[in-house]
């Protein structure tokens, strides 16, 4: 069986899951479970400054989009960092620590813009023996309207400057949390590096409103009639947090940062993906609190048998193996072409492909009067519509012309070459090929 | 050619295509897509009140995750690791009474998850491809004697090996697999599963299987006994209880166990004899797979005579349906009473029950119906003790299966105690696996 223990910033942890900073890490007694049910690691709950405890709301916490089912897709929350006090954490913290020495445990902390403050906290963090600290830049509501959280991390003179202060203020890896909410994710990342980081993780959640009451008029979670934005996390945030992993992972100022990845990680494929997308270890929350800390046991097999049909031994063998493969649009091969193919035996005839490509695509699906459907080559551009919603998988393929035959739709020979955007005709600023 | 017409116990009532139909599998195995969206039926329950329901404590929510998330190897992995014969018991559970029956979707619904399909596609994902997903251990210089290779000796002699004792299995029959391979009704094991099954099973190594060779005719257990570490004793059940009335002993009557044997080894189903109309007596799974199986060789009547009401027959309900959708009539509260005449224009008399004083009494009221052929499917018993102490007419074991005689384990229907199915036995023969081999290494 593949060996899944993961070394990040010289953290050992027998697998790559670990839980991300939140309410499953939020005690001794949540911790101390999930690492009996199998966890790897644990980002502890953030932890705020000594002095009275932050105060969270008394009402719902959640708001939550749901599938067919109620299979929970997504999940917002207006929940702030650690409501307990600093010194129960701290203790708890050790104590876990010493109890479970082959499990990584880093501790989440959010104080204020201080320098003053983070050399307070740090050395009593220091003191507990964990592995290593996350700054929390990203929490989304409540913290930042006090300065903190998302207040910094979009700013990325703020995210050099405490980093600093933490790598003088403390001696173990320092892990920056980024927050999604923000235009372009290289420049904080970048500026955690000049200050100093060991790593960036991301992403925090995404600021959200997950729906409206139509009969109170109030968005939820709703605190008596009242709703506010809150952070969306689960399932739903994948998309958008692997492609921010991505674009870290591919920006030559940032290419090497060690990433954690966080977002929507629900199984073992979605860990894969965030592992091939250049992540050293993936970090889960949703998922936990949606299913219980159980699933990191079909989290291990099945990233185990995956990587034993790869033969693939450690998760270095394919930590950013799809990197080199994802480019900028202007690079994808315009030379490629291919067509969509209909399995008449596969099809049930429910023209759902039919619908897509006449209402809304390139009219390129022919329906006959006994309802079989077949694809114009002269028409299809080759979207990928149809095949996306069919029901049945693999009716719809999409086959590649093979270089020299000819496309029905442009009555151009299809080229063996690649060419891009770069060089294209049509590209006003398109340079020469050398 | 004969037609279910034709009088009296006669072969050839259908042709070969209706009868390959009519013994087909049961339950088709479901397609990976079908797989998947059964799989996400399943809510991942804390504690799940299916895996208690399961004799075997398989982790059913954590088998059914891996197979949502394209990992159907690791799913049987989860679901071998507890009961080794998961892929018959995928096949033959009544599961309508265990995991299913205990699905929170059959209480919000009144539909269960599919666990025994589910648990079918994973077992046979990694049973097809050959994997064995155990090693065995270090071996310990141990040897056991296991008698009997059903599913009680069959899942013991696994964990053994696996634990690196070497095991010797012997039967006195000529195919190991005990009723998996003699009894389980043809539709539910079908293209000789019971066989590929126990050739995966062994493919761990350390399991040697000696068939023909019978306790109490070739081997003796105080020889077993002193030539091997331990013995395990899974024999079943191999007696069949008689019937005591009035014509007992004519010709139309014979075990349901025998005919559901030839039907399990034969390779031309249009060869068995079956009655014109057949009556079959008894309440439990015998029965009703001896039903189901006349009238789909042809038998024009089929009827199923138990003498308690329906709520107590052992045959799930759903095995009852299973019968009567079928076409087999299910007459309750009726005990048999005298047989009339032989051959084809024999007759049965049955007497009408009921409980007065607690006690089950005929009526006094007959019927008499027309039966060529009688199954009796009324129990059956344990055929040897080898000088062990009883219980209830089954060997008395405590603990994970200990008999009197310290060294001597016993599991599977021949214990007392326990359902007497398939998942129970594996259960009992795995427990006792775990006894022996603590016991064994006691000290070393
Ligand atoms: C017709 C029928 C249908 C059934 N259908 C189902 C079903 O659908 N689902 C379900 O869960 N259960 C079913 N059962 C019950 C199930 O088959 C048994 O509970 C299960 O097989 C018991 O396993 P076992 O290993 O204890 O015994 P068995 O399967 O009976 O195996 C005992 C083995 O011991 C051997 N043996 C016996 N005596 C000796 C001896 N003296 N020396 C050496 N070897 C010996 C036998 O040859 C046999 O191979 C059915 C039973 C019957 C009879
Ligand atoms: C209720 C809740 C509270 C959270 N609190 C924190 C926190 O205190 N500190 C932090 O860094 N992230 C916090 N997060 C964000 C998570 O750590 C994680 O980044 C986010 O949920 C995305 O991962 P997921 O899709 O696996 O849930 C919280 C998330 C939730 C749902
Ligand atoms: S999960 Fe339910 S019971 Fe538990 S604290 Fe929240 S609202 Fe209360």
């Amino acid at each position: 069986m593949a060996d899944l223990t993961t070394e990040f910033l010289g953290i050992k942890s027998p697998n790559p899951f670990w839980l991300a900073s939140a309410p499953p890490t939020d005690k001794e007694y949540n911790v101390r479970r999930a690492f009996e049910a199998g966890w790897g690691g644990v980002v502890w709950k953030t932890l705020g400054e000594d002095g009275p405890p932050v105060v969270n709301v008394n009402g719902p916490r959640y708001g939550v989009v749901y599938g067919a089912d109620r299979r929970v897709l997504g999940i917002n929350n207006i929940e702030l960092i650690t409501d307990r006090d600093l010194y129960t954490n701290l203790e708890e913290i050790k104590r876990v620590k010493a109890d479970y020495p082959d499990r990584a445990v880093i501790v989440s902390i959010m104080v204020p813009c201080e320098e003053q403050a983070w050399k307070t906290i740090l050395p009593l963090v220091e003191d507990t023996g964990a592995d290593g600290i996350e700054l929390n830049f990203g929490c989304p509501h409540g913290m930042s309207e006090r300065g903190m959280g998302a207040a910094v991390g979009q700013v990325p003179e703020y995210i050099e400057m405490v980093t600093k202060w933490c790598k003088q203020y403390y001696s173990k890896p320092v892990i920056v949390k980024l927050t999604p909410n923000i235009t372009d994710i290289r420049k904080p990342a970048a500026a955690a590096m000049r200050g100093g980081a060991d790593a960036v993780s991301l992403i925090n959640t995404l600021n959200s409103i997950t729906s409206v009451n139509l009969d109170t008029m109030s968005p939820e979670p709703s605190i008596d009639g009242k709703g506010t934005h809150g952070g969306y996390c689960g399932p739903a945030v994948k998309p958008i947090a692997m492609s921010m992993v991505s674009e870290i992972a591919r920006n030559p100022e940032t290419h090497g940062l060690p990433i954690s990845g966080i977002g929507g990680i629900t199984t073992w494929r979605d860990a894969a993906e965030y592992i091939t997308l250049g992540c050293g270890n993936v970090q889960v929350c949703t998922a936990a609190m949606t299913y219980g800390f159980k699933v990191v046991q079909e989290m291990i097999s099945g990233l185990s048998q995956w990587m034993d049909e790869k033969g693939y031994t450690s998760i270095q063998d394919f930590k950013g193996a799809a990197v080199p493969n994802t480019t900028d649009w202007q690079y994808l091969n315009l030379n490629y072409v291919a067509k969509a193919k209909i399995d008449q035996d596969a099809c049930i005839s429910c023209g759902r492909c039919y619908a897509a490509c006449e209402d809304t695509s390139h009219q390129a699906i022919a329906m006959s009067p006994d309802r079989k459907f077949s694809v114009i080559d002269e028409e299809c551009v080759a979207c990928n519509l149809c095949v996306d919603v069919c029901p049945v998988e693999n009716c719809i393929s999409m086959v590649a012309l093979k270089p020299g035959t000819v496309d029905p739709r442009t009555g151009k020979v299809v080229e063996a070459e690649y060419a891009n955007w770069t060089t294209h005709p049509n590209n006003p600023a398109a340079s020469a090929a050398e | 050619m004969n037609s279910p017409h034709t009088p009296g116990i006669v072969a050839n009532r259908l042709d070969a295509e209706t009868l390959a139909q009519n013994f087909a599998d049961l339950h088709a195995p479901l397609t990976t897509h079908e797989a998947a969206v059964a799989a996400d039926r399943c809510y991942f329950c804390h504690d799940a009140p299916c895996i208690t329901a399961c004799p075997t404590d398989i982790d059913i929510p954590l088998f059914i995750r891996q197979i949502s998330t394209g990992t159907p190897e690791a799913a049987a992995k989860t679901i071998f690791e507890q009961n080794i014969l998961g892929g018959m018991c995928a096949r033959v559970c009544p599961t309508e009474d265990l995991c299913e029956q205990a699905c929170v979707r059959e209480l919000a619904e009144g539909k269960p998850v599919e666990i025994g399909r589910l648990q079918r596609y994973a077992t046979d994902t990694l049973i097809n491809k050959g994997g064995m997903p155990f090693a065995r251990a270090a071996p310990t210089g141990k040897t056991v004697a296991v008698v009997g290779a059903g599913p009680a000796g069959l899942s013991c002699a696994h964990r053994l090996s696996m634990l690196g004792h070497d095991v010797t299995i012997f039967d006195s029959n000529q195919k190991p697999g005990g009723l998996n391979e003699y009894g389980i009704a043809a539709y539910k094991s079908t293209d000789d599963f019971a066989a590929k099954e126990i050739a995966w099973l062994c493919s761990i190594g350390g399991i040697t299987i000696e068939t023909g060779k019978a306790l109490g005719a070739e081997l003796s257990l105080d020889g077993l006994a002193d030539a091997y570490d331990a013995v395990f004793l899974g024999v079943g059940l191999g007696g069949v209880n008689a019937l005591s009335v009035e014509g007992a002993e004519k010709a139309v009557v014979a075990d349901a166990v025998s005919l559901i044997k030839e039907l399990r080894q034969t390779d031309d189903l249009a060869s068995l004899p079956v009655g014109r109309n057949v009556l079959v007596i008894g309440g439990g799974m015998t029965a009703v797979d001896a039903a189901v199986q006349s009238k789909l060789l042809g038998a024009e009547t089929v009827t199923i005579a138990y003498r308690r009401g329906r709520e107590a027959m052992s045959a799930s309900r759903y095995e009852q349906d299973l019968a009567a959708t079928n076409g087999v009539k299910l007459m309750f509260n009726v005990m048999p009473k005298a047989i009339h005449g032989n051959g084809a224009t024999a007759e049965i008399e049955l007497e009408y029950t009921a409980t007065k004083d607690g006690k089950l009494q005929g009526t006094g009221e007959t019927v008499r119906l027309p039966a060529d052929q009688i199954f009796r499917a009324i129990g059956q018993s344990l055929t040897m003790d080898a000088g062990l102490s009883l219980e209830g007419g089954k060997i008395a074991v405590t603990g994970a299966g200990r008999t009197s005689r310290s060294g001597v384990w016993a599991g599977g229907d021949c214990a007392a105690g326990g359902d007497d199915l398939t998942v129970t036995a594996v259960a009992e023969g795995r427990d006792a696996a775990m006894d022996i081999h603590a016991t064994l290494m006691e000290g070393a």
